[in-house]
């Protein structure tokens, strides 16, 4: 099904907090405020440009209410700016300005995200987000969930723990082209399934680092885009899905959220996309999500590292849209495929398709 | 209750205690401001674009956007710009009711903050009343709020309206 | 372009002190609902769900949509959760308009919630941090200065608190889901209860409320045959500013005069004392209504308290305001800025019952909140914009 044509946006500007396992002496301001003036300053531009700002966080990775709160004060919002949040990640916040930005009385958006996952036991804290009634109390931690998956995919026959390896190896190799990235290897496969494992089929190599991070973008509509850079990455589509919470009524081994937001995207019309940034922290969750977006093995996934080389909790997804949109600024890629991912076992999936050209935008709707 | 008795009532309360630790990070500017309590001085902050003198300083001015990294030291006295009296009970409370609470504008500071008001009864608090700070005895001395006991009035004559009515 | 968009369908649950006879799912659900019923669609019909409630911590669940979407037939479709402090029943709202108007998708189920007596809202507001000072004021404490500020700066006299109160209680009465029912609700009996943070009594104060809010936006070409007549949006806006800043207007912030002419400008409201029929504002202390009069441009600055003291804003006034009892007669956080938009909604819709204002045409809906620092207005109107 083909949705109506959208207003051409782009992504313009990114940029991001180097990723660390414990930031210990800036709070979230100011590891925001950096960050924030660089994705300005690389195209020149100023919040007062512009015509809305909206942010995505979680008041739990800081342990306190209203945190994205004082985390506006990186912006300056004065004078008073229309602005939102959402307890999202910042891929979502991202989804949020461009649909405003359809509506044409806007011509760019700052979008940002933070978090910083060393304050508290990211494990414990992630339970919070299981059924309040049945599970979370229970405080599985999200590996242990995540190695359900990977067992699932693995007695289905989808997967081999040689093939988690493959993954690890080859985004963390990826990731030394990448000087944001936390978690660098030059490890084959081989050496790397001698981890040992941490939640069974999961060893050390398939879990996602502890981050701390930020994240920002510039969206810029029309000939905006073009003044501030030379080969804008143009939305071409994104669309969001969810899935039911229980797992126990869900194939794990299947992402259809992913597929059906890609659908929805336009992912699977036109040219074949020939990179894609996919958010999986956890190494077999890159199997299933490529399996969904249909991914053939000419497409360059994750050639940041993805989240196995550094996974800033709600900066994710954002930086996944980011490091794609760079690709193709840099005509390393002509139309690229950006994923994020929330909730347990890839519950929630956004799917972001970027272009070099503004043709034929579609995404999103019934 | 029996057994069948009790599957058929509903649950209508589940107790589920949740505790976590976090490592709590001030960051480097509230870090300045820390330390000079510890010291028993007020250390503010001026933003480089505005030059307004902000205490505490988040690190960046709210305005502009940008680092604010001149530090400023402040007297320990200042004006009430308003305040409340806290007549109502509450977990966590640390003086007896009833207690005032006011915005303190300390001299030279362009953003007030909230402190306690003591040595005068409750209805002789007035808006525009000078005001210093009383501090906890040198080896009690910390890098927390906690350094300041409290304010008092000074017994100046109290400020004119229109001195702070910017700061309301 | 923009696409023309309308409420359809609203739906509000009891709001109680505690519904412990509800899950959160059976809150928001009889919410979703209620509101489906009224629009004339069921759950297929829903194209996609937009969330919000205040603080996770209230609950003590960590991003709830992700559990809620079954609950609230999100499954296979777009569910998004916002979260802007007081105002998110409000920017919620709008978030869900927003994708009819950018004509992403038909029909949008928006849906707020707050069930306070899950936990202990003030302690979640107030998580101790180390190097602070001991606990201060406690939640009306952060108002209840600048009250004291406005009272000074427009020499309001300190009964005009009281009328308000008294106002907003009467009007609840005739607000079946209204938390608080006071039949005895008088100027006396609110000057005689307990004063909390001086000036503010008592009965000055909101309560803290379980409930949720739900509504169904349509599209121009989906209206479908709800059950009154659709209210359309003529007008949306956000606005924001820093928390504390020097030289602040803590009274009369600008981000909330910027706000309401951004959202008159698209309604083509030049006068809102005589073009604006009914509002729904968001007043959780008494003392907000003269303030967020002048601050919305009801009244000159310094004049709000005259009009409140005149009964301009009590339901047989030229300008009533909340006649659903507001936030100061029930107040589940997350939704009361949401009941504030689909209360407007149903005046216009001419289904609001006993606290129908005959011939509404156009109503405001308002909602702050942080430190007054986050903005979110709608304007609704019986005709099409």
């Amino acid at each position: 099904m083909s949705a109506p044509a959208r207003r051409p946006v782009a992504v313009v500007s990114f940029a991001q907090a180097r990723n660390v396992r414990r930031e210990a002496s800036r709070n979230e301001v100011e590891l925001l405020m950096p960050v924030v003036s660089e994705v300005f300053a690389a195209i020149g531009a100023s919040k007062d440009d512009m015509g809305f700002i909206c942010s995505g966080s979680t008041d739990y990775l800081v342990g306190g209410p209203f945190s994205f709160v004082t985390a506006l004060d990186a912006v300056g919002v004065w004078p008073p700016r229309a602005e939102s949040h959402v307890e999202m990640d910042g891929a979502f916040a991202l989804y949020e300005a461009w649909v405003l930005m359809q509506e044409g009385a806007i011509d760019a958006a700052l979008v940002y995200s933070f978090g910083r996952s060393s304050p508290g036991d990211v494990t414990e804290i992630l339970a919070l987000q299981l059924d309040p009634y049945v599970t979370a109390p229970l405080w599985p931690s999200p590996v242990a969930l995540a190695a359900l998956q990977a067992q699932a995919l693995i007695d289905a026959g989808e997967a081999t723990e040689e093939e988690l390896a493959e993954v690890a190896a080859r985004n963390r190799s990826a990731a030394r082209a990448n000087p944001n990235a936390q978690v660098v290897s030059d490890a084959s496969p081989e050496e790397l399934l001698a981890d040992e494992y941490v939640v069974a089929p999961l060893r050390r190599h398939a879990l996602p680092p502890i981050t701390d991070g930020a994240a920002a973008i510039v969206l810029a509509a029309g000939e905006k885009a073009r003044e501030w850079r030379e080969r804008p990455a143009w939305i071409t589509g994104i669309d969001h899905r969810i899935e039911t919470h229980a797992l126990g009524c869900r194939d794990l081994t299947r992402s259809p959220s992913t597929a059906l937001a890609a659908e929805r995207a336009g992912l699977f019309e036109g040219p074949p996309v020939d990179l894609a940034e996919v958010h999986a922290p956890f190494a077999h969750q890159e199997l299933i999500v490529r399996r969904a977006l249909e991914l053939g093995d000419a497409v360059t996934v994750n050639p940041s590292g993805g989240a196995l080389a550094a996974n800033p909790v709600m900066s994710a997804g954002l930086i996944r849209i980011g490091e794609a949109a760079a690709r193709i600024w840099a005509a390393e890629s002509e139309r690229a495929v950006a994923h994020a991912t929330s909730g347990p076992c890839l519950q929630q999936n956004l799917v972001c398709v970027l272009d070099a050209s503004d043709g034929a935008v579609v995404g999103g709707g019934a | 209750m029996s057994g069948a008795e009790a599957g058929t009532q509903p649950v209508t309360v589940l107790e589920t205690p949740i505790h976590l630790d976090y490592v709590f990070t001030p960051g480097i500017a509230q870090s300045i401001f820390l330390r000079g309590l510890a010291r028993g001085v007020f250390l503010g902050q001026r933003c480089p674009t505005c030059g307004k003198v902000y205490i505490p300083s988040r690190g960046s001015c709210p305005v502009d956007g940008v680092a604010t990294d001149e530090v400023v030291e402040l007297p320990d006295t200042g004006i009430v710009t308003t305040y409340c009296v806290v007549n109502v009970p509450f977990a966590g409370q640390a003086v007896e009711i009833p207690y005032t609470c006011a915005q303190v504008l300390l001299d030279g500071a362009n953003i007030s903050f909230m402190g306690l008001i003591q040595e005068v009864p409750a209805d002789q608090v007035r808006m525009g009343m000078r005001v210093e700070a009383v501090w906890v005895p040198p080896d009690e001395l910390g890098p927390s709020l906690a350094s300041v006991k409290y304010f008092r009035p000074t017994g100046e004559p109290d400020a004119l309206y229109e001195s702070y009515e910017e700061y309301l | 372009m923009a696409e023309r968009c309308a409420v359809v369908g609203v739906g509000q649950t009891l709001l109680r002190s505690k519904r412990d006879d509800v899950s959160i799912p059976g809150l928001v659900r009889e919410a979703a609902k209620a509101a489906l019923a009224d629009a004339g669609v069921g759950w297929d019909d829903i194209d996609a769900v937009v969330i919000g409630k205040a603080p996770d911590m209230f609950e003590g669940t960590m991003m709830p949509e992700l559990s809620l979407a079954p609950a609230l037939g999100a499954v296979g479709k777009p569910m998004f959760r916002v979260h802007t402090a007081g105002s998110v029943g409000g920017s919620t709202a709008l978030v869900a308009a927003h994708l009819v108007a950018a004509g992403i998708h038909e029909r949008v189920l928006t849906v707020a919630y707050e069930k306070q007596s899950d936990s202990d809202a003030m302690w979640a507001l107030s998580v101790p941090q180390p190097f602070s000072a001991p606990l201060l004021a406690g939640a009306g404490g952060y108002f209840a200065p600048h009250i004291r500020a406005y009272m000074r700066r427009s020499g309001a006299p300190e009964h005009i608190g009281r009328i308000v109160a008294v106002k907003d209680r009467l009007n609840a009465l005739k607000n079946p889901y209204a938390h608080l029912h006071l039949p005895d609700i008088d100027l006396k009996m609110v000057e005689e209860s307990v004063m909390l943070w001086d000036p503010l009594r008592y009965l000055e104060a909101c309560p803290s409320s379980d409930g949720a809010a739900a509504m169904v936006l349509a599209s121009e070409g989906a209206l479908g045959s709800p059950a009154f007549p659709p209210a359309w949006v003529h007008g949306m806006a956000m606005r924001s500013e820093p928390t504390m800043f020097a030289g602040r207007d803590q009274v009369s912030p600008r981000a909330g005069r910027e706000c309401v002419a951004d959202v008159f400008g698209q309604a083509g409201v030049t006068r809102p004392r005589e073009q604006i029929d009914v509002a729904e504002v968001y007043v959780p202390f008494s003392w907000y209504e003269p303030m967020w009069l002048e601050n919305l441009g009801f009244a000159e600055p310094g004049e709000g308290w005259k009009l409140t003291e005149s009964g301009a804003t009590a339901m047989d006034g030229d300008i009533p305001w909340n006649c659903s009892g507001g936030v100061l007669s029930s107040n589940p956080i997350g939704a009361s800025g949401m009941l504030r938009f689909l209360e407007a909604a149903m005046q216009v819709r001419g289904q609001a019952g006993e606290h129908q204002i005959d011939g509404a045409r156009l109503a405001l809906g308002h909602a702050y909140g942080g430190g007054s620092q986050f903005f979110a207005m709608w304007v609704v109107g019986a005709a099409k914009p």
